[in-house]
């Protein structure tokens, strides 16, 4: 039954992608939505059994993939990453609906968004290695047309495709290589017999394939140094599809890297989990440090996406670090952690993306520094991206502080500890997790604080007004949901905990004290996140009472004291850019920005100056001294190597009379 | 610090002030609304700093205007009024009178000096407006050229209501 | 985990936090005050002067920039409603308040991060150049005191296992030969800082400063009047007393109402104020003899306290 469930999501969405590309204009955007919303809408339920039962799905054909057969399984853990793209494809696809996306209503577009959204639901339920590379690679490659939607009005769009092209391909071939090395060793494709075989692998073979895979699925979570992609990939995509890579598709890394290294090979040595905790601890801090001087409203977002990702590498370290040391349950709770991290980021940051293409389409403009006053424009936009800002900032009663409080306590748990890995990683983590969490608050004022309040700093931001209602309803859900999970997350942590039990060990007892607190058995730790809400709603209507009461008279309205000046504009408000001026300086060994400053002189006389031009961007230090240093050397060998081939025949016959010797000795 | 410095310092002997008789009816109003906190912005609309001097001087360890609850504030939102020195020259009427403008109701106006309440000697020069009165409603006056520290706090105490 | 202590006095318990925390929080900045100004040399305003200046306030009358939205009158509510749950739930007089179970001394800070987060954005919607920048420099240095703090909080809850507040206290009390150690006092120091920096006092802040230029927290506040600048003033005097009671309680913890009766609450009290008048008057002296930090000093400041956070981790996990 859920197998034939899962059978119907996939047709479902073949059906839209159908239909998005035979269907007319006018309704062609509605129909091909409506059925990946159904085929999402199967996606979910198929996803709610097999959490609820436990009972595991299973489809198998041979006749999709000649020579490998095509085959699914989903189970709990692959249960909940199916679960949350399923939520966030909804509401993605009914935002789109009243999205007034020039790229999205064509053809093409139209075609290959339900293919995307139809590979985000399947990915999870691959269970072989063909299986797997081969949605993997339809997602990529959807997910790369979809950047490409609006290349022809924004060039900026075809230099982010090619970024996003060169690293997810990389991602893939380090991936290709790593399963691969696994399935020859291991005699058998399926990710059964690899599970099974496993335990017999010499290390170096199970080392390098946990470090090849972590490459490659770092690389499309997002992980430093191979982020590159997403400050560039992310933004130029339409909004719609911005969310669902950002919400759905860099989950997908993390479920790689925990599948393969704790479920197929069985965990590891410590080393493997304190290379995933640096990545993610660097991650987290590069991530927060850049969103939180950047200017561009979804270019931070992305940034962010980077620094969740890093939480969540800290917390799946974390799990592997503990369940080589024996503390199971502890293992279990980091897990936990980790996964509950990737379903809280999923639902607001995927509001957050939807509210920032709202504003977007609204404005014209995504640079903060033009943006301004639009809480009063665009009211329910405006107060979506607060809730959704406020859960990004991990601030309670929200969701995102419960899952950070809970990896927080995983990490408190595991010390003090005799393990020396351990009790140097634990602090690091708390330290990292409190400067991005600080970051991240200050980020959000920014974004908030100067996108939406205040005073319009241009006239496109002073005449923008609210969006389509589908607009604010498919961001509105997910927002509801910030909130609703951050008062009742006993709503998802039993799924989340058979989740990671599926994965690490299924004799775990369970850890968390269950109802309206969340809290770890046998020990002093509760938290009460509906009771601090329900507090905080009491005592802020308690305070508005008591102001109430002693008002004397209405409050006036006045101009805003400017110290007396004569005149006072919108642009003596700070931006963006001052906003994180500070931060900038203090950070200025890492972030390197580069300011230029232009003065020309009136012609008569050098003292008077006649324009001033100041120029400050900050760039991505990977990118400065990894990426564009790599480049070069590429671009060096291919000039040397294009005198190889210089047209003589002779030349190729020596090659090929050199190869065949080669191949020849190599056989022999 | 040593310590004998610092019980020298804690028994302060600060000037003897006198104390405000009864005023006239808005002044007894405000100080019944006031009752022991007033909080005054000061704007310097023109004056030759004299007035400035002897204010800087009322919060001194000498003369303490502190301890009656009197203290300045940066913001006009945050004060009861506004304590106004020098003539209004031409360029602060507008800056004084939107000073004016920006503190909360009910307000006070205290014009310090008597370049303040009526010019002094800047009567008719080129630069300068008028009076603080010319300009805005005026609640109190201190006289003096400049006003002796004492009094201007013996005028700020009735304001005040200590 | 709920309380075995009759309910009366745990609904007591948490009424008499609040009015302590409400009242007593003007009151200690008064003393403050009050203490500076003798010190040099001055009588200055009677300690209940705050409580003076809110009762004016709270007469006179509102006022809103016309560009702001619904934000700026709620920033001054979220500032004291989240004080207000803090003192409701945090051990300040007793182990046990109501709801003393809940209180996660994380849960703490990240609801105080809450008020620091909803003046910053009311300063920002006032359209004026002076919110913009207190909250660019107050959101700078909150970033920049997180780790410090929570890693300092980390110190606290290894040798106890847990970070429930009445736990780790509890705990204190009966090993008091844990509050003699390195860790210990290395994570008191850090703390302090901590609370000086997000409370906005000397070196890190002047609160009584008139140039708008080196304001931080008082330059997002510019623009309140009224009940509204009541309620900012308030909330932070709140703000101050409920970080130092918890600082006393957690690393002096003796006085504090182990159990119900009003003996020991009363005990409690007596203890809790005395502790936290101590700690006012020494913050006091110690603002007489600085000067305040350039603002691009904070940061190097609040880097030294991660250093002696992560030192006090470092100790608690070697000397336990």
């Amino acid at each position: 039954m859920t197998g034939a469930l899962l059978v119907a999501t996939a047709l479902l969405g073949l059906a839209a992608s159908l239909a998005g590309a035979i269907a007319p204009g006018r309704i062609r955007t509605l129909l091909s939505s409506v059925l990946t919303i159904a085929s999402c809408g199967f996606g979910l339920a198929v996803a709610t059994e097999v959490l609820h039962t436990g009972h595991v799905a299973v489809v198998h054909t041979d006749r999709l993939l000649p020579l490998s057969g095509f085959s699914l399984m989903l189970d709990r853990f692959g249960a909940l990453f199916v679960a949350v793209s399923a939520v966030v494809g909804i509401c993605a696809m009914v935002f789109r609906l009243g999205y007034d996306g020039h790229g999205l209503s064509s053809r093409t577009a139209s075609s290959v968004l339900p293919l995307f959204v139809t590979t985000l639901l399947l990915v999870p339920t691959a269970a072989s290695v063909t299986t797997f590379l081969f949605l993997w690679e339809l997602m990529a490659v959807s997910s790369l047309l979809l950047v490409l939607v609006d290349h022809r009005r924004r060039p900026e769009v075809q230099e982010a495709a090619q970024w996003y092209a060169v690293m997810t391909q990389f991602g893939a071939a380090a991936l290709l290589l790593g399963l691969v090395l696994l399935a020859t060793r291991t005699g058998g494709q399926s990710f059964a017999a690899i599970a099974a075989g496993s335990a017999h692998l010499p290390s170096w073979v199970k080392s390098s394939a946990f470090v090849l895979v972590v490459i490659g699925f770092g690389s499309k979570a997002g992980m430093v140094p191979l982020h590159v992609w997403l400050p560039r990939a992310h933004p130029e995509a339409p909004g719609p599809v911005s969310a669902l890579m950002s919400a759905a598709m860099v989950n997908l890394g993390i479920y790689g890297i925990v599948r393969v290294g704790d479920g197929l090979l069985g965990g590891g040595p410590v080393w493997w989990w304190l290379l995933v905790m640096t990545l993610g601890a660097l991650s987290a801090l590069f991530g927060s440090l850049h969103s939180a001087t950047s200017t561009d409203l979804k270019r931070l977002l992305a940034y962010s996406t980077t620094d969740n990702v890093g939480l969540m590498l800290l917390g799946v370290g974390a799990s592997g670090l503990f369940a080589s040391a024996g503390h199971q349950s502890l293992a279990l709770v980091a897990l936990a952690a980790a996964l509950l991290h990737v379903v809280f980021h999923a639902v607001f940051k995927g509001s957050l993306f939807l509210t920032a293409s709202s504003i977007q389409q609204a404005t014209g403009t995504r640079d903060l520094d033009q943006l301004g006053g639009l809480l009063k424009r665009m009211p329910v936009t405006g107060s979506l991206f607060l809730v959704g800002g406020l859960s990004i900032a991990a601030l309670p009663p929200l969701c995102g502080f419960v899952s950070e409080w809970l990896l927080l306590q995983a990490m408190l748990h595991g010390l003090p500890s005799s393990n020396p890995a351990i009790a140097v990683a634990m602090p690091i983590g708390v330290g990292v997790l409190a400067l991005t969490g600080g970051l991240t608050a200050l980020t959000f004022v920014k974004a908030a604080g100067i996108g939406l309040l205040g005073r319009p700093r241009t006239k496109p931001a002073a005449q923008a007004g609210e969006v389509h209602e589908s607009m604010w309803i498919g961001a509105g859900v997910l927002a509801t949901l910030c909130l609703v999970f951050g008062v009742a997350p006993f709503l998802v942590i039993p799924a989340v905990l058979d989740a990671a039990r599926n994965v690490i060990g299924t004799h775990i007892p369970d850890p968390l004290v269950g109802g309206w607190q969340v809290g770890l058995s046998g020990i002093h730790g509760v938290l009460a996140p509906g009771l601090l809400g329900l507090g905080l709603l009491v005592a802020v209507s308690l305070v508005a009472g008591a102001r109430r009461l002693v008002q004397r008279a209405a409050v006036r309205r006045t101009e805003a004291w400017g110290c007396g000046r004569e005149v006072q504009t919108a642009r003596m408000q700070y931006t963006a850019t001052s906003f994180g001026e500070p931060l900038t300086r203090v950070f200025e060994d890492v972030l390197s920005p580069s300011h230029d400053l232009d003065v020309s002189h009136v012609a008569e006389s050098r003292y008077y100056v006649e324009a001033a031009t100041f120029h400050t961007s900050l760039n991505d230090g990977f990118e400065r001294h990894l990426y564009r240093p790599a480049a070069g050397g590429l671009r060096w060998w291919g000039t040397i190597a294009r005198r190889v081939p210089n047209g003589s025949v002779h030349r190729y016959l020596a090659f090929g009379l050199v190869a065949l010797i080669v191949v020849l000795v190599v056989v022999a | 610090m040593r310590l004998t410095t610092l019980a020298r310092r804690w028994r302060a002997h600060p000037a003897a002030v006198p104390s405000p008789g009864p005023g006239p009816p808005a002044i007894q109003q405000a100080a019944g609304r006031n009752r022991g906190s007033l909080q005054l912005r000061h704007v310097d609309a023109g004056s030759c700093n004299g007035c400035e001097l002897e204010i800087a001087s009322i919060f001194s360890p000498v003369y303490d205007a502190e301890r009656f609850g009197i203290r300045l504030e940066a913001s006009p939102r945050h004060a009861d009024g506004l304590l106004v020195t020098g003539p209004v020259t031409r360029n602060m009427a507008d800056p004084l009178r939107k000073t004016l403008e920006a503190v909360p109701r009910p307000r006070v106006v205290v014009a310090v000096g008597d370049c303040a309440r009526n010019c002094g000697v800047f009567r008719g020069a080129y630069g300068v407006e008028g009076s603080v009165a010319d300009v805005v409603p005026v609640d109190l006056e201190i006289p003096g050229c400049p006003p002796d520290p004492a009094t201007i706090i013996t005028a700020l105490r009735g304001l005040a209501g200590t | 985990m709920r309380t075995t202590w009759p309910v009366v006095s745990v609904v007591a318990i948490s009424l008499l936090q609040v009015l302590g925390v409400v009242l007593g929080g003007p009151l200690l900045l008064g003393l403050m005050r009050k203490v500076r100004c003798r010190l040099e040399g001055r009588i200055g305003p009677p300690i209940r002067q705050p409580l003076l200046d809110l009762r004016k306030l709270t007469r006179r009358e509102r006022t809103r920039p016309d560009q702001a939205s619904w934000i700026f009158p709620f920033a001054p509510l979220v500032l004291v409603a989240t004080t207000l749950v803090i003192a409701v739930i945090a051990p300040l007089l007793a182990t046990d308040p109501g709801f003393g179970w809940s209180a996660d001394l994380f849960a703490v800070v990240y609801l105080l991060l809450i008020g620091s987060v909803a003046l910053a954005l009311g300063g920002l919607d006032t359209g004026t150049a002076f919110g913009g920048m207190g909250a660019s420099r107050a959101m700078t240095v909150g970033a920049l005191s997180e780790p410090a703090l929570l890693v300092a909080v980390l110190a606290l809850s290894v040798p106890a296992h847990s970070s429930n507040v009445p736990t780790i206290i509890t705990r204190s009390l009966s090993h008091p030969l844990w509050l003699a150690t390195p860790g210990r006092l290395l994570a008191l120091v850090a703390f302090m800082i901590v609370i000086v920096a997000e409370s906005g006092r000397l070196p890190v802040d002047n609160p009584s400063t008139h140039l708008e230029l080196t304001m931080i927290h008082e330059a997002m506040v510019l623009e309140y009047a009224g009940p509204d600048l009541a309620l900012v003033k308030l909330g932070e005097s709140m703000r101050l007393a409920v970080l130092f009671a918890l600082f006393a309680n957690l690393f002096i913890p003796w006085g504090i109402a182990t159990a119900p009766g009003a003996g020991h609450l009363a005990l409690g009290l007596v203890t809790t104020m005395a502790k936290v008048a101590a700690l006012g008057v020494g913050l006091a002296s110690f603002e007489v003899a600085v000067a305040k930090l350039r603002l691009f000093r904070v940061p190097e400041l609040m880097a030294g306290a991660f250093v002696l956070s992560v030192l006090a981790v470092i100790s608690a996990l070697v000397v336990p």
